[in-house]
């Protein structure tokens, strides 16, 4: 009995606590302040109701706003610091939800570090999550029976892979296209190439069964919707079924030979390397096989789709000439030297960085430091399995003092090349993957 | 007997915890009621009033200049767009994006459709010309120069 009257005064205590936090803060007759209150301490048995009515009124200014929602307003929503889990280099286009990218010169490593892998959320990242009694779900029109598997007998029941797999959001590059598109305004660093392992996704969905009509497969993850709304699919995208059977298509549960960090989908996740990244969920619960191409959030309207025919920038493409993104170009960055590198005299410096092609490989490597006059061709690594970076370098000295720009240009085996400008230009400003351009100088 | 036990523990265990309380209202009582004599209850009137505040509000920071709470441009209205756009999303999803008044129209358009963003009413027109205007498209050609440089001896 004295315990409960000591917790009901521990209750009373923290939701004390809550008020005070609240109000201590520059009161203002805008209740949209942010507060230091995090989520987790907010939400409690205690609190819930009666903070869900003072952060309700927080949101509410429409009248409009639906009563069923979630105080999401109390979200950790702090520019200070970094991404959870994520180095401080980190450049951070958005706090609610986490998005950020990596500067180009610290995507230096052959394989990208944990925490410098870039975050694309779209939601709220589950919390408390157990990877114990995870569990993923494979169903849907073209699967010949419905299983549910733990990560333990994922683990157990089918071989083990490891792959480097690039990911690249779609958007990466988007901030230079004209007019502007709309979203986060990616620079260079919406890309990595970490470790991936996991069971090939084929051997469980034959463990399923596929249906001889199966068209493409689609993900739902964990993760919940920026509305507060808990019914709300925040995103749900896929591949063809042809993707998903290649041997390199994972379900992984280990990034770097460590647990996937939380912002990248832990404890479980999706990889198509070479596509764009939206299609590797994360956070994963299911995986439906599909009978059609898979409609889920983000699938469909101007989502990760470029029109069908190319158009002049600025061009109004109704939603029927649009397709769907599939492989991503080839790209490359140089990570090696970070822009406005100063070099005495004639003094030879390494250039180097990455290359990538989607499902293909990296033919040939250039760099330019005349702006595009001419060109030097680059020692070019092999990739380790499909779909992994390429590793290239070169040594340059630059003739007279002055400015100068070393531009990289990377050809596929099927011989595209990236362009200098920024490519065709599309209503959501997706695939840029223009020349990367790092400033240095002689003097 | 024991029910009258039961509640005598009961009282003395309230007037414990009530004690306990008492320093805690005496240190902290001030912070709660110095800036502002709300309290929950008032919170309903002032959401009552609060369209109408905000838009009479006198603009407390030069026109032009960077809000520091939440990053917006001070211009009228600019705190309609921090009550509506902020509370699904971040402040910077809006202050990194550029459009025409049309544009932004698009934009609320499609949150509405499928994001679940409310419909803004009479704040929507505002919202809309204080976007088009203070986060209107600029020209950039179809590369940029190389902006952002910091120079360092390789």
């Amino acid at each position: 009995m004295f315990v409960r009257f000591f917790w009901e005064y521990c209750e009373f205590y923290h939701f004390f606590k809550i008020i005070i936090n609240y109000f201590s803060k520059k009161f203002s007759p805008i209740f949209m302040k942010k507060n230091n209150i995090n989520r987790k301490e907010f939400i409690t048995k205690s609190g819930l109701t009666i903070a869900a009515a003072i952060i309700g009124s927080k949101i509410v200014f429409g009248e409009n706003l639906p009563k069923d929602m979630e105080p999401v307003a109390v979200e950790e929503n702090s520019f200070e610091g970094a991404i959870p889990g994520k180095s401080k280099e980190l450049i951070i286009l958005n706090d609610k939800p986490w998005n950020g990218e990596t500067p180009p010169h610290l995507l230096d490593p052959k394989i990208t570090p944990a925490d410098l892998l870039f975050v694309r959320n779209n939601g709220i990242p589950p919390t408390k999550v157990d990877p114990k009694t995870w569990t993923i779900t494979i169903e849907g029109e073209s699967a010949k029976t419905t299983k549910t598997y733990t990560i333990d007998e994922l683990k157990s029941k089918f071989k083990h892979y490891s792959y480097q797999l690039t990911l690249e959001c779609g958007g990466n590059g988007r901030g230079e296209f004209n007019p502007s598109a709309k979203g986060n305004q990616w620079g260079l660093g919406a890309i990595g190439c970490p470790k991936w392992t996991g069971v090939r996704l084929k051997d469980v969905l034959n463990d399923v069964g596929i249906k001889s009509d199966a068209v493409y497969i689609g993900y739902y993850g964990k993760d919940t919707h920026l509305s507060g709304d808990p019914k709300k699919v925040v995103i749900s995208r896929g591949v063809p079924i042809k993707k998903a059977l290649e041997d390199e298509a994972l379900i992984a549960w280990s990034m770097n030979d460590a647990d996937i960090p939380e912002m990248n989908g832990f404890p479980l996740r999706v990889v198509f390397g070479g596509w764009p990244a939206s299609t590797s969920g994360k956070w994963l619960s299911k995986i439906v096989i599909r009978n059609k191409v898979h409609d889920g959030p983000k699938m469909e309207g101007y989502s990760y789709r470029v029109p069908k025919n190319p158009v002049a920038p600025g061009t109004k493409v109704a939603e029927k000439d649009m397709k769907i993104i599939e492989v991503m170009p080839v790209k490359s960055i140089i990570t090696f030297p970070k822009t406005g590198a100063m070099v005495k005299g004639s003094k030879s410096f390494e250039v180097r960085g990455h290359a990538w092609a989607g499902d293909l490989y990296v033919k040939e490597m250039h760099v330019s430091i005349d702006f595009g006059v001419t060109w030097k061709k680059c020692e070019l690594d092999a990739a380790l399995n499909k779909n992994a970076w390429q590793q290239w370098r070169t040594r340059v000295s630059l003739p007279i003092d002055g400015y100068y720009e070393v531009w990289a240009r990377a050809t596929d085996s099927e011989g595209r090349m990236q362009p200098m400008v920024v490519p065709g230009w599309n209503p959501k400003g997706y695939l840029n993957n223009a020349c990367h351009r790092v400033a240095v100088k002689r003097h | 007997m024991e029910d009258q036990i039961l509640k005598l523990v009961n009282r003395l265990v309230y007037l414990f915890f009530f004690i306990l309380l008492l320093p805690v209202f005496y240190f902290y009582g001030p912070l709660l009621f110095e800036k502002n004599e709300a309290t929950v209850d008032d919170i309903e009137l002032v959401e009552s009033t609060e369209n109408a505040e905000i838009e009479n509000a006198e603009l407390t920071l030069e026109k032009g200049t960077i809000d520091p709470e939440n990053g917006l441009i001070v211009d009228d209205n600019y705190k309609l767009v921090e009550q509506n756009c902020s509370a699904c999303h971040s402040l910077k999803l809006v202050t990194q994006n550029r459009a025409t008044e049309e544009g932004w129209k698009e934009i609320i358009v499609w949150m509405q459709e499928t994001q679940k963003l409310w419909d803004l009413g009479e704040n929507e027109p505002k919202i809309i010309t204080y976007l088009g205007k203070n986060y209107a498209p600029n020209k950039k050609g179809r590369r940029q120069n190389l902006k952002n440089i910091e120079w360092y001896e390789l």
